[in-house]
C-alpha cells in the first residue's frame, strides 16, 4: 500500500486516461476518468477511487444499520436509516413477532440495529432483523457522525473499533449509515463517545491512531483519580 | 434605482435623455477604477452554515450572497418526486434589506425566472440518477445586490453543491459581460448595469480546468453579433479566474485533510 499524500479532487477532475481503472467516486466519459465528487484520489496502478469526504447514506446490500422506526404497519415498520431513502422491515423478517401484536414486538421511535437486504431500482430498502448482531436497541446511547467517516471509526481490519473496546471495555455497534451504538459503563461510553467525535473531526490526518490512544489514556487516568 | 431594474425593461431606454450627463467610462478606465476586463475583487468561504449539508458565503464587489445545499434528502410533498432520477430545486431570493429601495419580500417575476434559469444550468452538471426518487435543494441569499447577483449566486452554489459532496460532471461558473459607452466590459456594478446598453450574464461548465459547455446565456439590451463573440472570450476569461477561486476556498477548507495515514 502506498503512505503519504493524497490530493483532494473537485467533480470534473481528470483522474486517469484508463477507463479500465475507474473506481467509487468516478465516471467515464470519453475513454477518460473524472472524478465526479469532491474527495481524496486514492490511485493505485489498477484502481482509481475517491474517498468521500461529504455526502448522504446511500444504502446497499449487506449493509449494517442502525434505524428508528416511524411507522407501524399491518405487515413490518417503516424505519428511518438516517438516508434519503426510508427503509421498511417486513414482520417476516423480524424473528419472535409471530402472533403477537406488530407493536408489541417494535413500536414507533424503537431504536434497532438491522441489516440491508435487498434495494429495488426504486430505491425501496428492505432490512433483515435474522442475524446475530441485529436486536432493538433498549438501553446504551446512540452517536451520529457523518456518514463518510465511518471506515475511520472501524479503522483498517477493525483496527480503531478493537483500540475502544479493549481499552475502555465498551460495547460498540457502527452502523453504516452513521449512527454508532455505545453501552456500558457511563464514564467509559462519554470517553468513547469524545473519542469518536475527535476521530470524525479528524479523519484523514496522519497518526490518528496513536493521538486516539494518547486520549484515551490520559482520560482513563482522569476517572481514576476522582 | 436597484437591481429591479434589470429586465424590466428594455436597456438605453432611461439612456437616450441621460447621455450627456452620466459617463461610465473615463480616460480608458471604469468608475471603480477598473480595467475592461478586470473582475471585482471576489471572497469566497465554503462551509459556513452548520447545518445545510453544504454552503458557501461569496461576496463579488459590493454583491453579498450565501447559498446553502440540502440533499440527497426526500422530497415532500411526494407527487414532485421522480421515479428514476432526483429533483432538483433552486431557490434565489433577495432579502428586503438587499437593495436600496426596499424590496417586498417573497418571489417575484423576477426571482422566480432567475430561479428557473439557474436550476435548468445545474440539470445536465448534477449527476440525477444517481439519486432516484430524492430531492436536492439549493437556497441561495442576497443580502446585498449590486448588480450580476444571478452570477455570484450561481458561483455560491457551484461552492456549496461541493462542500455538500453532490455527485457533478463538472462546476458551473458564471459571469456577466455589459456593454456601456460602447464598450465592453467584464462584470459589471450597479451603475454600469443600470446605465448600460446592454447586460449579458453567462455561466459555463467547466471540467478539469477546461470551459466545456455554456450553461446558461441571457441577454438585456443590444448587442451586434461580433460584440457578442467578443463579449464570451471575456466572460470565459473571467470564468476562469472565478473557478481558481472556488477551487481555493474548497481546498481551504478540505486541504488539511490531504495527508492520509495507510
Amino acid at each position: 500500500m502506498i503512505t503519504g499524500s493524497r490530493k483532494l479532487v473537485l467533480p470534473g477532475d481528470l483522474v486517469s486516461t484508463n477507463p479500465r481503472t475507474a473506481g467509487y467516486g468516478t465516471f467515464v466519459e470519453n475513454g477518460k476518468v473524472y472524478a465526479k465528487i469532491m474527495g481524496l484520489m486514492d490511485k493505485t496502478e489498477n484502481m482509481v477511487r475517491i474517498i468521500p469526504l461529504k455526502g448522504r447514506y446511500i444504502p446497499s446490500p449487506g449493509d449494517l444499520v442502525i434505524g428508528i422506526v416511524r411507522e407501524v404497519v399491518s405487515n413490518g415498520w417503516n424505519v428511518d436509516i438516517n438516508s434519503p431513502y426510508s427503509a421498511f422491515l417486513p414482520t417476516s423478517e423480524k424473528p419472535e413477532s409471530r402472533a403477537r401484536k406488530v407493536n408489541d414486538v417494535l413500536d414507533m421511535d424503537d431504536a434497532i440495529v438491522a441489516k440491508v437486504v435487498a434495494i429495488d431500482p426504486k430505491m425501496k430498502v428492505t432490512l433483515t432483523m435474522r442475524d446475530k448482531v441485529c436486536r432493538p436497541i433498549r438501553f446504551g446511547r446512540i452517536v451520529a457522525i457523518n456518514p463518510t467517516r465511518v471506515p475511520r471509526v472501524i479503522g483498517k481490519k477493525g483496527s480503531m473499533i478493537k483500540l475502544l473496546k479493549n481499552e475502555l471495555g465498551v460495547q460498540i455497534i457502527v452502523g453504516q449509515n452513521g449512527l454508532i451504538w455505545l453501552s456500558g459503563d457511563r464514564k467509559k461510553v462519554d470517553i468513547v463517545e469524545e473519542a469518536i467525535y475527535i476521530i470524525e473531526k479528524e479523519a484523514h490526518t496522519e497518526g490518528l491512531t496513536d493521538r486516539i490512544t494518547e486520549f484515551i489514556k490520559k482520560r482513563k487516568e482522569g476517572i481514576k483519580d476522582e | 434605482m436597484n437591481e429591479m431594474d434589470e429586465g424590466l425593461g428594455v436597456k438605453g431606454a432611461q439612456k437616450e435623455d441621460k447621455k450627456e450627463d452620466i459617463r461610465l467610462i473615463v480616460d480608458g478606465k471604469r468608475l471603480d477604477g477598473r480595467d475592461f476586463e478586470e473582475l471585482r475583487p471576489i471572497k469566497i468561504e465554503a462551509g459556513v452554515l452548520k447545518r445545510a449539508d453544504g454552503s458557501c458565503y461569496l461576496e463579488m464587489g459590493r454583491n453579498k450572497v450565501v447559498a446553502a445545499v440540502y440533499g440527497p434528502r426526500e422530497v415532500h410533498p411526494r407527487h414532485l418526486q421522480e421515479p428514476s432520477k432526483a429533483v432538483i430545486r433552486y431557490r434565489y431570493n433577495m432579502a428586503p434589506f438587499s437593495v436600496e429601495e426596499r424590496k417586498r419580500p417573497g418571489p417575484d417575476r423576477r426571482s422566480v425566472e432567475i430561479s428557473k434559469v439557474s436550476r435548468e444550468a445545474y440539470e445536465p452538471v448534477i449527476m440525477k440518477e444517481l439519486f432516484p426518487r430524492s430531492g436536492i435543494d439549493i437556497f441561495v441569499e442576497v443580502l446585498q445586490a449590486d448588480a450580476g447577483t444571478r452570477t455570484a449566486c450561481l458561483n455560491a452554489a457551484t461552492v456549496a453543491l461541493v462542500d455538500a459532496g453532490i455527485p457533478m460532471r463538472g462546476l458551473i461558473t458564471s459571469v456577466a459581460v455589459a456593454k456601456v459607452d460602447g464598450v465592453l466590459v467584464l462584470d459589471p456594478m450597479k451603475e454600469e448595469d443600470n446605465y448600460g446598453e446592454a447586460d449579458v450574464p453567462f455561466a459555463f461548465v467547466i471540467r478539469n480546468g477546461r470551459i466545456e459547455s455554456i450553461a446558461l446565456v441571457q441577454m438585456d439590451g443590444k448587442m451586434t453579433a461580433e460584440e457578442m463573440k467578443t463579449a464570451t472570450e471575456m466572460a470565459k476569461k473571467g470564468a476562469m479566474e472565478i473557478y481558481s477561486l472556488q477551487r481555493e476556498a474548497i481546498m481551504k477548507k478540505y486541504g488539511a485533510m490531504e495527508i492520509e495515514e495507510e
